[in-house]
C-alpha cells in the first residue's frame, strides 16, 4: 500500500515546527503503524535526511510510551488501541495521514512527535503512592478487599499514563489520568490513610503543571486505549471537595468553652 | 473562608462553584417556567401571581423583601457562575497553545461543545429580558407595572419579539441539556448506576423547560391568548 504522510517536524523544543509531506510505498497491511514509521525512517536515513523522532517502547500496548495524534485522533481511529497496536490495514491504500504530537502546554514537544510527559511523573510524585512499612511482610489476606472493589480499582489501575486523555481533551485537561491514579489507590484499604491528602496534592500539582479543566465532554474516555471511565473523574472530584471543604484543618487544636 | 480560597485555586474547585450555582439557577428557572404557565389561566391569575411574588412572606417580612432576597441570591449565583466559567475558559485556552491541524471529536455532543456560546447568548438575553419585562425599558410600550398579562400581550403580538424569546429559550434548553447532567458529574454524584437516569433527567428538563417557556410567546403570537 502507498500512503502520503503529513508529519509534524520540529528540530528541538524551542524550534518552530511545520508539517512535512513524506510519501511511502510498498507497505503491507500487517505492518503496525510504528513499523511503517520505522520503514520511513530507514528510507529517510538512506537518503541522508533526518529520521522522524517518535516515542515507542514495548510495542505491545502496555507501556504507554507510544503517542501520536493520527488523523485528528490520539492513537488513531480505532477504539481501545494504542498506536503500536494499530495496523496499516486499518487505512485505505493511497490515504493521506496527518500525524501530530500530543498538543498541550504541559506536554512540550521535544522533537518532531516526541513530547515531554514528565508532568505526569510529577503528579504521581505529589501523591500517587501509598506509604508502606518496610518491616516483616504482613500475613496474607490480613487486609480483606471485596473482589468487586478490587476489580474496580484495577479498572483504574490499567492506566498506562500515555497521555491520550490530555491529547483528546479540547481543554488539555489531565483529569482522567489523575482521577485514575487517585482512584486505584483510594478504592483500596492500603490507600485510605493518605486518601484525602493525596487527592489535594495531586489535583494541585495537576493545576501547577498547566493542564486545563474538565468540561465533561467525555473525549478522554473515548480516546483512552484502556477504556478508563469518566466515573473516576466524578469520584476524584468528590474526594477533592471533601478534602478541601470537610476534612478537619486543625486536628489537634484545643477548644474553649463558653 | 480559607477553605473557599483553597477551592478557588484549582480548576476542579472553580468547577464546584459553577456546578452549585448552576444548580441554584436551574432550580429557579424551573419555578419561573411553572409560574409563567399561569398566563394560560387568564390576566387575573398571572397578575395576582406577580403581585404575590412581591408580598411573599407577608406579613412577616416587609413588602418586596423576599423578592429582593431572591434577586440578590440569583445575581450572586450568576456572577459566580459566569466569573468562574470565564476563569476556566481562560485556563483551558492556555492549556493548548498550539491547536491541532486536524481534530475529530469522538464522544462530545453538540450542546456540550456549545456551552460557552450558549452561555454568552444567555447572558445577553438575561439583560434584555430584565430590561423588557422587569423594568419595561425596551420592546414594550406602554409598560404598566403589575399588568403582566397586558404587557406580555403587547410584546408578543410583535412576531419578532415572540420569536426572539423562543430562540432564547431554545439556547437555554441546549445549555441545560449538557449543564444539568454535567453538574452532577462534576459534583461526583453521577455513577454508572444512575448515569442513564441523570442524563434522561437533564434531557427531559431541557425539553420540558423549552416547551413551557416557548408556549407563552407562541400562544400570544398564534392568537390563542389575547
Amino acid at each position: 500500500m502507498k500512503f502520503i504522510l503529513r508529519i509534524w517536524r520540529q528540530d528541538h523544543a524551542k524550534g518552530a515546527g511545520a508539517f512535512v509531506r513524506h510519501e511511502i510505498d510498498g507497505i503491507s497491511g500487517d505492518l503496525s503503524f510504528l513499523e511503517m514509521l520505522d520503514l520511513l525512517n530507514e528510507q529517510l536515513t538512506v537518503r541522508g535526511e533526518a529520521p522522524v523522532a517518535f516515542d515507542s517502547d514495548c510495542r505491545e500496548g502496555v507501556c504507554g510510551m507510544c503517542s501520536l495524534v493520527i488523523n485528528g485522533r490520539p492513537h488513531g481511529p480505532n477504539a481501545l488501541t494504542t498506536t503500536c497496536q494499530l495496523y496499516m490495514r486499518h487505512f485505505r491504500d493511497g490515504d493521506e495521514i496527518t500525524i501530530e504530537p500530543w498538543r498541550a502546554r504541559a506536554f512540550p514537544v521535544l522533537r518532531d512527535l516526541v513530547v515531554d510527559r514528565t508532568a505526569f511523573d510529577r503528579i504521581l510524585e505529589a501523591g500517587g503512592y501509598v506509604s508502606v512499612h518496610s518491616g516483616p511482610k504482613p500475613d496474607p489476606n490480613s487486609m480483606p478487599v471485596e473482589p468487586e472493589v478490587a476489580e474496580e480499582a484495577l479498572d483504574a489501575a490499567t492506566c498506562i499514563g500515555c497521555g491520550a486523555c490530555v491529547a483528546a481533551c479540547p481543554n488539555g485537561a489531565a483529569m482522567l489520568f489523575t482521577a485514575a491514579k487517585v482512584s486505584h489507590l483510594g478504592l483500596l484499604p492500603q490507600g485510605q490513610p493518605e486518601r484525602y491528602v493525596r487527592v489535594t496534592r495531586m489535583v494541585e500539582q495537576m493545576e501547577a503543571e498547566g493542564f486545563g479543566g474538565c468540561t465533561n465532554l467525555g473525549e478522554c474516555e473515548g480516546a483512552c486505549p484502556k477504556g478508563i471511565s469518566i466515573k473516576f473523574i466524578g469520584r476524584m472530584n468528590r474526594d477533592y471537595y471533601r478534602s478541601v471543604l470537610k476534612e478537619p484543618i486543625d486536628r489537634r487544636g484545643r477548644m474553649g468553652a463558653q | 473562608m480559607s477553605r473557599v480560597r483553597t477551592l478557588l485555586r484549582t480548576a476542579v474547585g472553580l468547577k464546584f462553584v459553577v456546578a452549585v450555582t448552576g444548580l441554584v439557577l436551574f432550580a429557579w428557572v424551573a419555578m419561573h417556567m411553572l409560574g409563567n404557565l399561569k398566563t394560560f389561566l387568564g390576566p387575573a391569575e398571572i397578575d395576582a401571581y406577580a403581585a404575590g411574588l412581591k408580598t411573599l412572606g407577608a406579613p412577616f417580612v416587609p413588602h418586596g423583601f423576599a423578592l429582593w432576597g431572591v434577586r440578590l441570591l440569583l445575581l450572586a449565583c450568576l456572577v459566580a457562575h459566569v466569573g468562574c466559567a470565564a476563569k476556566l475558559v481562560a485556563r483551558n485556552r492556555a492549556a493548548r497553545p498550539i491547536p491541532y491541524a486536524r481534530y475529530v471529536p469522538r464522544e462530545s455532543t453538540f450542546p456540550a461543545r456549545f456551552m460557552l456560546v450558549s452561555g454568552g447568548i444567555l447572558l445577553v438575553y438575561v439583560v434584555l429580558h430584565v430590561l423588557h419585562l422587569t423594568t419595561g425599558t425596551i420592546l414594550v410600550d406602554p409598560f404598566v407595572e403589575g399588568k403582566v398579562y397586558d404587557n406580555l400581550a403587547r410584546s408578543f403580538r410583535n412576531g419578532a419579539v415572540a420569536l426572539f424569546y423562543v430562540g432564547a429559550v431554545a439556547v437555554l434548553a441546549l445549555h441545560l441539556y449538557h449543564g444539568v447532567w454535567s453538574l452532577f458529574q462534576t459534583l461526583g454524584l453521577d455513577n454508572p448506576d444512575r448515569n442513564r437516569k441523570l442524563r434522561a433527567f437533564a434531557a427531559i428538563s431541557a425539553i420540558g423547560l423549552f416547551a413551557g417557556f416557548a408556549a407563552v410567546p407562541l400562544a400570544f403570537l398564534a392568537g390563542t391568548l389575547e
